[in-house]
């Protein structure tokens, strides 16, 4: 599974980027299986830390999407209307799913680390 | 951990994802995935480990007629090694389960579902008690096993394993004592797919060495192991009811559109003056009925069915995208007036009305051969 290091982690498989952008992890992806429908949230809505704010659908399960900091939606992949199954291809490129700004860079920091990441994998499942 | 299949080991090694399904241990997928296998079933052909699935054998000199009035088909119409789909019903017309009914040459098998399983035994055996004719019935569930060969190459896959002329067994009949690579099997032509296709029922330990024999006869048609994943979604597609979803004690049969395997002529079966009573007060107020979503969403099973105006009219019995028409669709309880194909209607998906329209069902039938 891949588990680029660069990346801050949650434990509900999200990841997030130094410039703000969220998506989901491979482990993720690959648990969810082929996504056929993904539900963003408008651009300029403020998440708190751990707030839902959009669901992914596969053919058989609906999951939720939690805002792993607090921030203000920047920016939503639009690609991923048409093409839900970019998640599934490239978890970490193409098939990101928001870009928040205003991330407190502590509240960045307090997330899992990659090695924390996959320990907390090894570990629960 | 759950029940596990004579074939756990071989999902495990396929690198299937197992999850619990009715206290088993089973593969929803395998790394292909769902909408492959989904294809795969539709175009060429899949293999399911169905094992979970139940089996009562009922055996005595009256074994047929026991059968005949524990569910609402008719069974006395079966000839020698055919099968019949039919519901089980409680006195007041709720759904036990529904089944296939076989009659072979010494026994009467009932193949039941695999969470039911429990619950079905011990209602047979207290139907067996009241019954005054000679008949002993036995769970043979655990020494069965269960494959199911299912696709349009199904035939042709299966062929090459045996001498049997598969061409001789018609839909819903089956063939005892058949050599599926070196053992023994029954062999039916059924499934749960829509498609054309095999079950084969054989004893627990020969189930390894036939479902990797099967895998490779059928590689060169590209015939791959299929999860519990792709069985919903193709079952869903051809409108075939699942226990739990379309199917539970609180529905009818006649409600549930199993109108065609309910026969009220029969003098009498477990359930039969309740349905009797549903059909003489002008039949079910409400009704199973397929639906199309007009906006982006997809409705799940417990979704809300609104009206126009925005009220609870019913609930949503299974939902998903359908792989093969590419629209999202479901299947839910509706009154009656407004189960007519046409009527706009609405889903609760999470709090939004998405507005949808009544369809036609069966949403996918196979072209004709």
């Amino acid at each position: 599974m891949n588990t680029p290091q660069d990346l801050r982690y949650t434990e509900d498989h999200e990841w997030l980027r130094k410039d703000g952008q969220v998506g989901v992890t491979d482990f993720a992806q690959d648990q969810l299986g082929d996504v056929v429908f993904v539900e963003l949230p408008e651009v300029g809505r403020q998440l708190k830390k751990g707030e839902a704010f959009g669901v992914v659908e596969s053919v058989k399960s609906v999951s939720d999407l939690f805002a792993p900091v607090a921030g203000k939606v920047a920016k939503v992949n639009q690609e991923l209307v048409d093409h839900p199954e970019l998640i599934n291809q490239d978890p970490y490129g193409s098939g990101w799913l928001i870009a928040l700004e205003g991330v407190d860079a502590d509240d960045a920091a307090g997330l899992l680390d990659a090695a924390a990441y996959l320990s907390q994998q090894e570990g629960g499942h | 951990m759950g029940k596990r299949t004579p074939l756990y080991g071989e999902h495990v090694a396929l690198g299937a994802r197992m999850v619990d399904f009715g206290g088993w241990d089973m593969p929803v997928q395998y790394p292909s995935g769902i909408l492959a296998e989904h294809e795969a079933v539709r175009t060429r052909a899949g293999l399911f480990d169905v094992s979970h699935m139940g089996e009562i054998e009922c055996t005595g000199e009256n074994a047929l007629e026991f059968a005949d009035h524990l569910v609402a088909n008719d069974c006395m119409r079966l000839a020698m090694d055919q099968v019949l789909y039919t519901p089980m019903c409680y006195p007041d017309g709720g759904v036990v389960d529904d089944l296939l009914v076989y009659r072979l040459q010494d026994r009467v098998l009932l193949v039941i579902n695999a969470s039911n399983t429990d619950k079905d035994f011990a209602w047979v055996r207290e139907q067996q008690d009241a019954f005054a004719g000679d008949v002993k019935v036995r769970d043979i569930s655990s020494k069965t096993a269960q494959l199911a060969l299912q696709g349009p190459k199904a035939q042709e896959v299966l062929q090459r394993l045996t001498a049997k002329d598969l061409g001789e067994i018609a839909f819903f009949h089956a063939a005892e004592d058949v050599e599926v690579a070196g053992k023994r099997a029954l062999v039916s032509r059924t499934g749960y797919t829509g498609e054309d296709g095999f079950e084969v029922y054989l004893p627990a330990e020969d189930a390894v060495h036939v479902w990797r024999e099967i895998l490779r006869a059928g590689e060169p048609e590209g015939v791959i192991p299929c999860g519990l994943g792709a069985r919903d979604s193709l079952r869903f597609e051809a409108c075939l009811p699942l226990y739990g979803h379309e199917l539970d004690d609180q529905h009818n049969p006649l409600e549930a559109g199993l109108k065609f395997f309910v026969k009220l002529a029969k003098s009498d079966f477990v359930g039969h003056a309740a349905l009797v009573r549903v059909q003489e007060q002008g039949g079910p107020e409400r009704r199973l009925a397929g639906f199309r979503l007009l906006e982006r969403g997809i409705a799940r099973q417990g979704y809300p069915l609104l009206d126009v105006q925005g009220q609870p009219v019913g609930t949503t019995t299974s939902g998903m995208p359908s792989p093969t028409l590419g629209a999202a669709i479901g299947l839910g309880f509706l009154p009656a007036a407004l189960a007519q194909p046409g009527t706009r209607i609405a889903v609760d998906v999470r709090g939004r009305a998405v507005s949808a329209e009544v369809v036609k069902i069966p949403f996918y039938r196979r072209s004709a051969k």
